[in-house]
């Protein structure tokens, strides 16, 4: 996968070099928005199950150690092997290792967000391993070569003929055929020939339940459960976040998941496996890589409770006006943008401050994480760390030496409007990126103070 | 038409410091309409800033000298306020002075938005005030999902708002409803230059849903947020002008009744 080294606000003016392409992408992502407000609004109770799904994951966080070895012995018992893996590099081992010991060459994966961070695909191609993809919007964005732009909806980017003209290239459908149905007809026929020669069956998982040892994946294709039913081998990958303590609370999570995610009621399959069919396997691999990390950083430590709905993308007008790829991390959109620092302070720095702070993520999260107070804590604790360049510390000491003494203040504001009125080229310039598209102000000749002050000198 | 409240109240206006040099109107504005409200009103020479700019940068380290400052300045009063949601949600998260911390706390209890002081604390039900034209209301976030100054459209809740309470008040005004009531402009603080690209396209969205709905004043109850949608209807050469909420709570009858 490609993995670009530019900053957000790069690849977002880029993206933005297309405006209706823009709007087709933000109006797209906003009927997805109303969708789920029209779905949230059908339950009275939505506010209380949000809430009650935040204290479930609260818990679960406060209580991890339990509930992972919990989970891990009734795995056992009900005959799955458990890996467990550090980081993103020993969970790819791990991965290889078992599909080499079984001589697969050739695989399926459902959508795993995991498997995206850790990026297995690649790894598996080196060892000589084809993965193929069988989330239909994965699947298109992998013909593509492109990494997913959306958690939920990977291939939102990409408009109807845009895969029209992938799937004539790779799947010898017509060219210039670009109906949804006949293209998907087309998918369907391509992936049933993968699931039924595939060997092994890489899934995600959404919950796993400490109390019976049983995963949940949600898909609305049943892309997982062709895979893993036909398959000799099923391989489960999963952040050690993915915990919830007893089946009961499936009743929680399951209701605001789709809800929250695309506006359905509920997934077409919301698939429960429990244990290997009898002459198979089934492999659980759970992976920290950095999540115990983000556990131990309190401020940071509820964006773990995230059940990766994507409404928080949805939602988010920045997002929807820059594009998942913008992001260049596997999780995009806000919850990336607290989520990837954690792993990368460096590479991600960027990211908390992709984002005006409006508060929209936060009140859709089905699992009520502060988001975009995370994204104000993030912003202090890069500059802290010196993840910042000089010239912005630079400018924020000066900002910072005129605004805290009032001398100052006032004469840069009378020298300021004073400029901007007798020479106003040398604001409205091409330097001024707030001039590029904007007017500025038109600067008064008194600003309030002096005004309030005339005004008191002529009462007495 | 005068309104009288129970007892006074000693205000202290907070000017954020782009409305004291760039929008000085806003500032009259207010500290009329408190006047007329009954409210005793100082505004105590020497603010700055709240120090939301270099917070919000990451920077929130730099701000201890505006901090102590603002606490200097507004320590006295029964009620600071000011006509900036964004700036008076960040005294009530991040104001804090390792001197006078009992001080800090005071203030960031005190302190209001001026729509929710004039809705919560003078339970203003009336006000003399004549505005015949279409308005768009913006919701500005920090003031709407920071302060609550209105529901927000995310939750399952029961709506209400504060300014629309307000602007509801005004005699000949036409609220004009949209398709997105509370989207962001775009604006973010330095997010609109260092994300100009996204930034611009957030605001022209935003004026296009209010122009598309024939709206005539773009209001709202941040002037930094108005000041970028300003910029760019400017651009766009678009007949639509933007006032700052206390400005129409502010018009006179009689002021309207000449023109």
């Amino acid at each position: 996968m490609n993995r670009p080294t530019t900053d957000h606000a790069t690849l977002a003016d880029k993206f933005n070099e297309n405006e209706p392409r823009v709007n087709w992408h933000d109006e797209t992502l906003w009927w997805v928005r109303a969708k789920r407000d029209r779905q949230a609004w059908s339950i009275p109770e939505w506010e209380l199950l949000r809430e009650t799904a935040s204290q479930i994951k609260l818990n679960v966080l406060g209580n991890l150690h339990d509930y992972l070895t919990q989970f891990e012995q009734q795995a056992l018992q009900n005959g799955a092997v458990v890996h467990w893996a550090a980081d993103a590099a020993e969970h790819n081992r791990i991965v290889t290792d078992i599909l080499q010991r079984h001589g697969v060459k050739r695989m399926v994966k459902s959508k795993s967000m995991l498997t995206e961070e850790c990026h297995l695909n690649p790894h598996l191609e080196a060892n000589g391993i084809d993965v193929i993809d069988t989330d239909l919007g994965e699947r298109i964005v992998q013909l593509a070569k492109e990494p997913p732009s959306h958690i939920v909806l990977p291939c939102i980017h990409k408009k109807k003929e845009e895969i029209g003209e992938l799937f004539h290239e790779h799947l010898g459908t017509p060219a210039g055929n670009a109906d949804p149905q006949f293209l998907t007809a087309a998918a369907r026929l391509h992936l049933r020939k993968e699931f039924l020669q595939s060997k092994a069956a890489i899934t995600g998982v959404n919950f796993a339940v400490a109390e019976t040892g049983e995963m949940v994946v949600c898909t609305n294709e049943g892309n997982a459960d062709m895979g893993a039913h036909l398959a000799d081998v099923h391989i489960a990958c999963m952040g050690i976040e993915k915990i919830i303590p007893e089946r009961k609370h499936l009743g929680v999570f399951l209701r605001l998941l789709a809800r929250s995610a695309t506006g359905q009621p509920i997934t077409t399959y919301s698939s429960h496996f429990r244990k290997p069919a009898p002459g198979k396997e089934l492999h659980i691999v759970i992976v920290d890589n950095g999540r115990s990390r983000q556990l131990g950083r309190e401020d940071f430590r509820n964006s773990l409770k995230c059940i990766r709905c994507g409404a928080c993308m949805n939602t988010c007008p920045v997002y929807r006006r820059s594009g998942g790829h913008s992001y260049h991390t596997a999780v995009a959109g806000p919850i990336g943008s607290i989520l990837a620092p954690n792993l990368d302070m460096k590479d991600y720095a960027d990211l908390p401050f992709a984002s005006t702070l409006c508060g929209s993520c936060s009140n859709v999260c089905p699992v009520k994480i502060d988001i975009h107070q995370q994204l104000y804590k993030w912003r202090q604790v890069l500059v802290q760390e010196g993840h910042t360049s000089a010239a912005k510390t630079a400018g924020m000491k000066v900002m910072n030496a005129v605004l805290s003494k009032p001398g100052n203040f006032k004469k840069a504001g009378k020298m300021g409007r004073w400029v901007l009125r007798a020479f106003p080229g040398m604001v409205n310039n091409r330097f001024n990126p707030w001039y590029k598209q904007r007017e500025m102000p038109a600067p008064p000749a008194q600003s309030f103070s002096e005004w309030y002050a005339q005004q008191q000198s002529t009462k007495k | 038409m005068t309104i009288k409240i129970a007892t006074t109240v000693k205000v202290g206006l907070f000017i954020p410091c782009y409305i004291d040099q760039f929008y000085p109107q806003v500032g009259i504005a207010t500290l009329q309409l408190l006047q007329k409200l009954g409210c005793e009103v100082e505004y105590p020479q020497g603010q700055t800033c709240c120090g939301q700019p270099m917070a919000n940068s990451g920077y929130e380290h730099l701000t201890h000298q505006c901090n102590s400052l603002f606490v200097h300045n507004f320590a006295a009063y029964d009620y600071i306020v000011g006509p900036s949601g964004s700036c008076v949600l960040h005294i009530k998260e991040h104001l804090h002075d390792p001197a006078n911390e009992p001080a800090a706390a005071g203030i960031r209890e005190r302190i209001y938005e001026l729509t929710a002081f004039l809705t919560d604390v003078l339970k203003v039900t009336a006000l003399p005030a004549r505005f015949p034209h279409k308005v768009g209301l913006h919701q500005s976030c920090h003031g709407q999902r920071g302060l609550g100054l209105a529901q927000m459209s995310e939750l399952v809740a029961a709506p209400f708002s504060k300014p629309e309470q307000l602007l509801r008040m005004v005699a000949g005004l036409e609220l004009i409803d949209l398709d997105r009531k509370d989207e962001c402009c775009g604006f973010g603080g330095t997010f609109c230059v260092t994300e100009e690209a996204v930034s611009v396209k957030m605001g022209k969205d935003r004026v296009a849903d209010h122009v598309k709905h024939g709206v005539e004043i773009i209001t709202g109850t941040d002037v930094s947020c108005l000041m970028h949608l300003e910029g760019i209807l400017r651009r766009q050469h678009q007949p639509v002008k933007v006032m700052h909420i206390a400005e129409i709570l502010n018009q006179q009858i009689h002021e309207q009744a000449n023109h």
